[in-house]
């Protein structure tokens, strides 16, 4: 099927090129970081853990969606979502390799990760996150391919993939279950010792992820032949409404219980990502924005009428997506570490190179997109673009 | 070659005596060629000077003391010195084993505003605390760091470190330091007893487990020419550290949090 | 089969290519001559010569993670002296020259170990 990734018009190549040359640059990026060391990025002895762990988390969530679309579809037969359902899973292998690659360019001693196979440490979260990372990547792959495959052969999947689904859906939740308890184990960082850290990571990813998945369809609607539908589009919509109403709630919950406890704690964390603590207020606008965004969000799909508009649908799902990617791509890691154990209150800015690196892996996340995308369209010839199709019509028009 | 045909055949013979086994089986097999020299042979543990052992290492620290000598900084060179630690001269790639930390940061759950001068103001010796139930070791992904079942020491293996720094997170009290870039251009003196490390690993205190094996008290402690810092076996109800808590008041930092940290401070 | 011709020319000349090194080292003499290592200065090593060739990186692996994770830091060398596990402090007291003991060998073995990388050369530090 992979020749299928092979064949384009200019349009595709270029776009793939392009990402490719991200890619390259990044490359460049990531060989001074590994010559230098990470002091090359904004990190430092009380920030330990930045930009890189925080794509990660975010990524993580955006894999664990795609059980939005499986667990519909696979479950409760719900038809609707047969042509999206492999666009999900798609998605979900991306964003793994995203995941594991943001991993990859956070390690002191990149070579060495295997250590984390040849010494299994089973009281380590971090032992579990790899296992449970790497077995829904495994997971996807299998079910993505095979089911594909039966549909290229316009066969019904084997029924031994059945199981294999039905096991993929606990697995995507405790994929960022696993993510959060990373965070939410440790004594020493009250801002993510809260037991609703995991239902809170699967309620943003349950927003953020279907939400990429709706512009996605929209965008393959505008530059291919395919069509996702409306209904499934519209149920993605609800599926986003819901999940976001019910991720603002829980943040809430967490506001209100440091701020009315008043325990400094964990009251400083809050302070210092909303107003600033001690002069330092560099993540305020960003979580104002953040939160303006997620009130305009929810006021879009809450409102039936906004909703079933497409083009209100794309602001909504835009703003949800940059709302919760400031919330867990930037704040949420962070602001675990201001201020510190010690209670300093450091400053880290992401350097050019760690931005640079970072958008190199979101530049392989979207190739691997735009390449599984492209195969799982061509086998239901659906790729071309309207361009060629239009070109077909009138060929005159082509010429010119 | 590097060893000429008289002495080859001396040694040849001596290791074929010493192993009672062919020097044939070393060449094909990892485990048996000289796994089993370390049964033949006596395999020593204990090194020409007798190693100072203990159940339980502790470390008592006389604040009171300290104060009175505000410039002193002896431990730290001492500690910094014996284990080649750069000196970054900035708090970004700053790596450090012991320090001062004023009161307010050491303890920030145990101070208020109307605190004697001496403790708002002067700073209190921080350092790895060894922890009874240490976190850092939990989060370990590859075992880089472990607590020593023989005396409680919390170990770090430069070898073994991936550099992920999940143990820098997990620290409450802020004891590890990961080496941001390659050290040892910030050494000023390398000491050839002790390794440097690598760039991309995490280090801290060991409270000195290569100098105990040698007989050596901890090198802070050895430095301190005020008697502030006392270090014994907390197993050993006779010991210096069990007689100073039982007499003193005594504190560590964050009890609240369960770890259970092994370094104790008279105020 | 389809393209026939440009398939098998394809296979030939990805052949070619694989091969390559090993055509120009029997059509030349590229053969590096062993390097001439240093001698101890010590009357015998820990094992003996021909076992330490092939496998000094083995008995240093277990060293390393006996010293440091097992706290077992002392040998009884073959004739009976008790000595320390230490690259730096065993092995370097006899070969005394790294750069004409080490690194000869592993520049001609084309190997880069990382030991130097925080275990001192005692020799360029005094």
């Amino acid at each position: 099927m992979l020749e299928k990734a092979f064949v384009g018009d200019k349009k595709y190549w270029a776009w793939v090129i392009s990402l490719m040359a991200v890619i390259g640059v990044a490359t460049l990026f990531y060989l001074r970081q590994y010559s230098e060391g990470l002091g090359v990025t904004g990190l430092g002895r009380d920030v330990t853990w930045g930009f890189y762990i925080a794509q990660f988390t975010f990524l993580v969530g955006v894999a664990a969606s795609a059980v939005m679309v499986v667990l519909p579809y696979y479950l409760h037969d719900y038809k609707a979502f047969a042509k999206i359902t492999i666009l999900g899973e798609f998605l979900a292998i991306s964003a793994v390799t995203m995941c594991m690659t943001f991993i990859f360019v956070d390690m002191g001693q990149p070579f060495r990760i295997v250590n984390v196979f040849l010494y299994p440490s089973p009281t380590s979260m971090m032992f579990w996150d790899t296992v449970s990372l790497s077995g829904y990547m495994v997971l996807n792959i299998i079910i993505s391919h095979v089911t594909l495959g039966a549909e290229k052969q316009g066969m019904a999947p084997p029924k031994w993939i059945k199981p294999v689904i039905i096991l993929s859906i606990p697995w995507a939740v405790s994929i960022h279950t696993v993510t959060a308890f990373l965070y939410a184990g440790l004594g020493a960082r009250p801002f993510w010792m809260t037991a609703i850290l995991a239902p809170r990571f699967l309620a943003s990813a349950f927003a953020a992820g279907p939400a990429l998945l709706i512009l996605f369809c929209l965008i393959l609607r505008k530059v291919t032949k395919f069509d996702a539908g409306r209904e499934p589009v519209q149920t993605l919509a609800k599926i986003v409404t819901y999940a976001m109403a019910v991720n603002v709630f829980f943040v809430l919950m967490e506001v209100f219980t440091a701020v009315y406890s008043g325990i400094p704690e964990h009251l400083e964390h809050f302070k210092f990502m909303f107003l600033g603590l001690e002069g330092s207020s560099m993540m305020a606008p960003w979580m104002w924005v953040s939160s303006i965004l997620a009130v305009v969000s929810l006021i879009l799909l809450l409102n039936p009428k906004a909703r079933r508009n497409e083009s209100w649908l794309v602001m909504a799902c835009i703003a949800v997506f940059l709302s919760l990617w400031i919330d867990k791509g930037m704040a949420l890691i962070v602001t675990g570490f201001v201020p510190s154990v010690l209670g300093a209150v450091p400053t880290y800015v992401p350097t050019v190179t760690e931005l640079m690196i970072s958008l190199g892996i979101y530049a392989l996340g979207l190739l691997m997109v735009t390449v599984l995308y492209k195969i799982a369209l061509s086998v239901r010839g659906q790729w071309e673009t309207k361009r060629i199709i239009e070109s077909q019509r009138s060929p005159v028009k082509a010429g010119s | 070659m590097g060893i000429d045909r008289r002495k080859f055949f001396k040694v040849s013979g001596l290791t074929a005596l010493g192993l009672a086994g062919g020097s044939v089986s070393k060449v094909f097999s990892r485990e048996t060629p000289y796994g089993d020299s370390v049964q033949t042979r006596t395999w020593g543990t204990e090194p020409p000077k007798g190693p100072l052992t203990a159940q339980r290492w502790a470390m008592v620290i006389d604040l009171r003391k300290c104060h009175e000598q505000p410039d002193c900084n002896d431990c730290v060179a001492a500690c910094h010195s014996t284990h080649n630690v750069p000196d970054w001269g900035n708090p970004k790639d700053e790596v450090k084993w012991i320090w001062k930390e004023s009161f307010e940061h050491a303890f920030h759950d145990q101070e208020h505003p109307y605190q004697q001068e001496s403790l708002k103001y002067l700073p209190a010796l921080v350092l790895c605390n060894h922890c009874d139930n240490p976190p850092c070791v939990r989060v370990c992904p590859t075992g880089a760091t472990w607590k020593r079942d023989k005396d409680g020491i919390v170990m770090m293996d430069w070898h073994r470190c991936i550099g992920c720094r999940y143990c820098v997170v997990a620290c409450p009290y802020g004891s590890r330091s990961f080496n941001w870039r390659d050290p040892r251009p910030k050494i000023q003196k390398i000491e050839p007893d002790f390794p440097t490390r690598s760039r991309g690993v995490v280090e801290k205190c060991t409270f000195c487990e290569e100098r105990l094996a040698r007989g050596m008290l901890p090198a802070c402690v050895e430095a301190c020419k005020y008697g502030a810092m006392h270090f014994g076996d907390l197993e050993d109800a006779d010991s210096n550290v069990r007689k100073l808590l039982s007499e003193r008041y005594t504190i560590r930092r964050k009890p609240g949090l369960g770890t259970n940290p092994e370094v104790y401070y008279i105020v | 089969m389809y393209d026939a011709g440009k398939v098998i020319l394809g296979i030939v000349v990805f052949l070619a290519l694989v091969t390559f090194p090993l055509w120009y080292n029997l059509a030349g003499d590229a053969s590096v001559a062993a390097p001439d290592l240093e001698k101890a200065e010590g009357t015998q090593c820990v094992e003996d010569a021909e076992w330490m060739r092939g496998h000094h990186m083995d008995l240093l692996d277990d060293w390393r993670d006996e010293v440091v994770r097992d706290g077992e830091r002392y040998f009884v060398g073959p004739d009976g002296q008790r000595m320390e596990k230490s690259l730096s402090n065993t092995c370097l007291s006899c070969h005394v020259n790294k750069d004409k003991f080490c690194d000869r060998c592993h520049n001609y073995m084309s190997v880069d170990p990382y030991c130097w990388d925080c275990h001192v050369i005692p020799k360029e530090v005094m």
